[in-house]
């Protein structure tokens, strides 16, 4: 059964009309509504069951038929970093998300790509293989977040002096791979290992925003531990 | 100030043909420097101590590091000139997505193409030809993805133009037969200068290929 709900802040104007397809559990779907939350802009939120992807968001999203997709007065965007930088050039309201120094650009896509292509993925090889694979994508996953912890050492935000691009992108930190771990059985990412995200993590949560983007924690374990239960069946 | 450009890159790589391809366009004098993947410079694993990988553009002493971060980097200080992304959002959305589709699909599958045999090319050739007929349905009948004038996508997908050949080669199957508008519109941009004289040649990047087939065992 898909549900609607309306996200207002402030009234919807008549020529804005957004539109978010996403998956409560997804860290690519949630990044977009943390954005748009942080600019406080509107949003009607359509929840997608993606082993019943309704015609809509294949309408929205023929090529990868994936959310996120945003669909902004009609026009859709999907790919979650590509959502995150047009949300930014689109409404020009603070925060600004990405800065206006190119190389400081180049740097922050950097990051987000690296998140993306490298923690996110191996987080996944963690999560679905098992015995020496799993190790090795364990050591994989650990050196990639100590290149991470490397980069927001003595900062307050990955970017600047407030929430941004790479913060964002980052968010998979602040809720999901804690749960992860506890669903795992393992402990990869802790204070004493992770100092400096860590503090990053708690500045996060002080941002009302990021915590209203929340991923309720026993209904994220119980859906973790389902999709485990789930591949291991399937790979016997 | 006088700008000092560097490009690190490796002869038959598409993705270092991107940056050439923008250097050139916004007439950006540089120093190639070829790196040897199997020997990598100093330098290379100093700019970019991450991945270590092909291309680095070092711009007054700072290295980008990736093929398409490095294309906005050059479009966005270089702005005055021959513009790459165009600057309505949805425009350059669009132009992103696109971009990203080359190296999410067309890379990968063209990979399998050349390093796989049996059924498993087979599969890789049906699902390669797809995706370049839906990215040649991109294109319609635009002269360049970027409309009147080369943009980011075309920059993004042209330099695999350059291993159509070792794709064919390998794959047995001909990609003129079946998507010929995109190989109008390659042909189409192998017209300008920037794009001629940053693309390899394609007999080098077969010959390439085979020898990396031979490395790696597949025959």
């Amino acid at each position: 059964m898909k549900w609607r709900t309306i996200f207002s802040s402030k009234t919807m104007g008549d020529d804005e009309e957004v539109k978010v397809f996403g998956m409560w559990a997804s860290p690519y779907s949630r990044r977009v509504e943390l954005a748009l939350k942080l600019k406080g802009i509107p949003y009607e939120y359509i929840e997608e069951d993606l082993s019943n992807k309704s015609a809509l968001l294949i309408k929205h999203n023929p090529v990868h038929q994936k959310i996120p997709v945003l669909v902004h007065n009609g026009k859709s965007i999907p790919e979650s970093l590509v959502i995150l930088e047009y949300i930014d050039e689109t409404w020009r309201n603070n925060p600004i998300l990405l800065s206006q120094d190119p190389y400081d650009r180049a740097m922050a896509r950097f990051w987000a790509k690296f998140i993306d292509e490298k923690i996110l993925s191996t987080t996944r090889k963690v999560s679905f293989t098992t015995g020496k694979e799993q190790e090795h994508a364990i050591e994989e996953v650990t050196e990639q977040l100590k290149l991470l912890e490397n980069e927001v050492k003595g900062k307050a935000y990955f970017g600047g002096e407030g929430i941004g691009y790479v913060d964002i992108v980052a968010n998979f930190l602040v809720f999901w791979f804690g749960n992860l771990q506890e669903a795992l059985g393992i402990n990869i990412f802790s204070q004493h290992k992770f100092p400096f995200i860590f503090e990053w993590i708690q500045k996060q949560l002080k941002i009302d925003m990021v915590d209203e983007c929340r991923i309720p924690k026993d209904k994220h374990l119980t859906y973790i531990r389902t999709r485990l239960a789930a591949f291991k069946s399937a790979s016997k | 100030m006088a700008e000092e450009v560097v490009l690190l890159d490796f002869w038959p790589s598409m993705f270092g043909m991107r940056s050439r391809i923008a250097l050139a366009e916004k007439g950006i004098k540089y120093e190639y420097k070829e790196e040897d993947l199997w020997n990598k410079s100093a330098l290379l694993l100093q700019m970019n101590p991450v991945h270590k990988k092909i291309p680095v553009l070092i711009h007054n002493g700072k290295p980008v590091c990736e093929s398409l971060i490095q294309v906005q980097y050059i479009d966005e200080v270089w702005h005055d000139k021959a513009p790459l992304l165009p600057s309505d959002p949805y425009q350059k959305a669009t132009a992103r997505f696109w971009a990203d589709y080359v190296d999410k699909k067309i890379y990968d599958l063209g990979n399998r193409v050349w390093k796989t045999k049996g059924e498993e090319q087979a599969t890789a050739k049906k699902e390669f030809i797809e995706s370049l007929k839906l990215i040649e349905k991109e294109l319609g009948d635009k002269p360049y993805f970027g409309g009147e004038s080369l943009g980011y996508v075309d920059v993004a997908f042209i330099p695999f133009y350059s291993w159509f050949y070792a794709y064919e080669k390998c794959g047995n199957f001909n990609i003129e037969a079946e998507c010929p508008k995109l190989i109008a519109w390659a042909k189409r941009c192998m017209q300008k200068e920037s794009v001629a004289k940053s693309l390899a040649d394609q007999q080098k990047v077969y010959d390439f290929v085979l020898q990396m087939k031979k490395h790696f065992g597949i025959e």
